[in-house]
């Protein structure tokens, strides 16, 4: 569980996240929405450390970041995965060592031990023929597999993942979107998800955040996010005019 | 003006992040071993090519400007030797490599940056710094061997040329080779090879590790840091010959 309190960041004098409170539960999708520039990348690489936050809190299951002791922020840093936009997965590596890579690097595992669970995870996320492969010999919805294989390769309890669908097809997309959320589920994981992708938020939207310019202006589930009168959200979800049709015809409402 | 100045303390700052949080010793040698093979290595075909024809060129140059009878031949072979050894093995080819090793530098670490690789290691809690130049500043100790290999092969086809053109006798390059030899332009020569092997490690990751935007600025981020290493190396070169040497 992650409890987010009054979290600001800015840079320089531009304020993007401007007190944001909520709570993402463990071994539940929690999805961060919001249009472009309304700050969530910025609030996941908060949650992640990468940036500091100017004022408030966030507690890993009671553990507060900020007044953690180099050692004890290790440990937690061990226990999350990152899925990044566009996979980064090291393009001098092949697969095989990008899954790897992170074992290697935090654990005294043997050459062997790392080769199993490499494979364990490559049979997890269901890569097929792809082990020797180098990140730009395999598509983008395989480089997306190895890099949720390299964020989960070491059981983490926080899984992160900024816009896992861009740049996949539809179907692809959801496909991906299922296997995060049939990982979270079955390693009872925190798991937060950055997404602009509506088919993400009715599919997998257990927990739903809606950012607008920094703030956070709703909050709930995929079912709830259908039903809403708030007109950020209504803007935000019915963005096209044949959506905008589809709701009058079902509604009524304008 | 003071985005400069400003910009020379955060290399500065760098150069600090470079030996912290360092990376596990295991790991860290593979990388080393890769650099050297990437850098150094890569670079000995080229550095030689350049040396070989440079150094027949000063000798030809040098001798068709002392063709008068009253000066004796061997000094073609003497100043062959001063240029080469002096500035054009260590300055020129460092330049030169500014371009080659530098735009590899900056390019590969600046499309880490915008391909968020570097986010991903710092979100592993690697200090991407140690992890991507420390090895690159490693490989660059060995740097002085390209710049020795340099020298010899320049001053040889210095001999080759001389000797095939008809400039001079080989026997009369070799003399001027030995004639008024101090070591200490070898001390100074090397020691200005160090400085150099330095700001190419270090000025071309500075402008990867910092670069902003997409795919397109990369190639900007090379450019700009081809010009500062080779203004860094000039600047150098004035400060340490006039220390040294003067
Ligand atoms: N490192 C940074 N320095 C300065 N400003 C930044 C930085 N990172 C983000 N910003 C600014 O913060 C704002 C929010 O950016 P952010 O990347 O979080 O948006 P986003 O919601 O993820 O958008 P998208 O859907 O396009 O990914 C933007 O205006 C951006 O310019
Ligand atoms: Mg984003």
């Amino acid at each position: 569980m992650i409890e987010v309190k009054d979290l600001k960041k800015s840079f320089d004098d531009k304020e993007v996240l401007k007190g944001i409170t909520t709570t993402y539960e463990a071994g539940k999708t929690n999805l961060i929405i919001g249009q472009s520039g309304s700050g969530k990348t910025v609030m996941l690489k908060t949650l992640l450390g990468v940036h500091i936050p100017d004022s408030g809190q966030i507690l890993f299951d009671g553990r507060d970041f900020a007044t953690l002791d180099p050692n004890e922020k290790r440990t937690l840093r061990t226990e999350m995965g990152m899925v990044f936009q566009g996979s980064a997965l090291f393009d001098s590596m092949n697969v095989e060592e990008n899954i790897g890579f992170p074992l290697k690097m935090f654990t005294k595992k043997s050459n062997a031990e790392i080769r199993d669970r490499v494979q364990e995870v490559i049979d997890r996320v269901k890569l097929i023929d792809a082990n020797k492969k180098m990140p730009s010999e395999i598509s983008g919805g395989m480089q997306k597999r190895v890099a949720i294989a390299r964020a989960i390769v070491n059981n983490p309890k926080y899984l992160f993942c900024d816009e896992p669908n861009s740049g996949l097809d539809p179907k692809t997309s959801i496909v991906i979107d299922e296997l995060i959320q049939e990982i979270t589920h079955e390693y009872n994981i925190t798991t937060v998800i950055n997404t602009h992708d509506m088919n993400s938020v009715l599919q997998i939207g257990e927990h739903i955040c809606f950012l607008k310019d920094g703030k956070l202006v709703w909050e709930g589930n995929s079912e709830e996010i259908m039903k809403t009168d708030n007109e950020d959200i209504v803007d935000f979800v019915y963005s096209s005019e044949l959506l905008k049709e589809i709701r009058r015809f079902h509604t009524g409402k304008k | 003006m003071i985005k400069m100045l400003a910009n020379i303390g955060k290399y500065f700052i760098m150069l600090g992040e470079i030996f912290r949080r360092p990376t596990k010793w295991r790991i860290m040698r593979n990388l080393i071993f890769k650099e050297i093979d990437e850098l150094i290595i890569g670079s000995l075909g080229i550095v030689a090519f350049l040396s070989f024809f440079i150094g027949a060129v000063v000798t030809i140059q040098t001798a068709l400007n002392l063709n008068n009878p009253i000066i004796p031949k061997y000094l073609i072979g003497f100043t062959a030797r001063q240029s080469i050894i002096l500035e054009f093995s260590p300055t020129f080819v460092s330049i030169i490599m500014a371009g080659r090793m530098g735009s590899y530098i900056t390019s590969s670490i600046g499309t880490m940056r915008v391909t968020e690789q570097i986010d991903a290691l710092e979100v592993m809690g690697i200090n991407p710094l140690n992890y991507l130049v420390f090895p690159k500043l490693i490989a660059s100790i060995t740097y002085p061997f390209v710049i020795a290999l340099s020298m010899f092969i320049g001053i040889f086809g210095g001999y080759i040329a001389g000797s095939l053109g008809g400039y001079l006798a080989a026997e009369e390059f070799v003399k001027g080779l030995q004639d008024d030899f101090i070591p200490f332009h070898i001390v100074y020569a090397f020691i200005k090879t160090a400085v150099f092997g330095f700001i190419l490690a270090t000025v071309p990751s500075f402008y990867g590790y910092y670069m902003e935007g997409g795919a397109l600025e990369v190639g900007k981020a090379s450019t700009k840091s081809f010009v500062w290493t080779s203004i860094a190396i000039i600047i150098c070169n004035y400060i340490l010959t006039q220390m040294l040497l003067a």
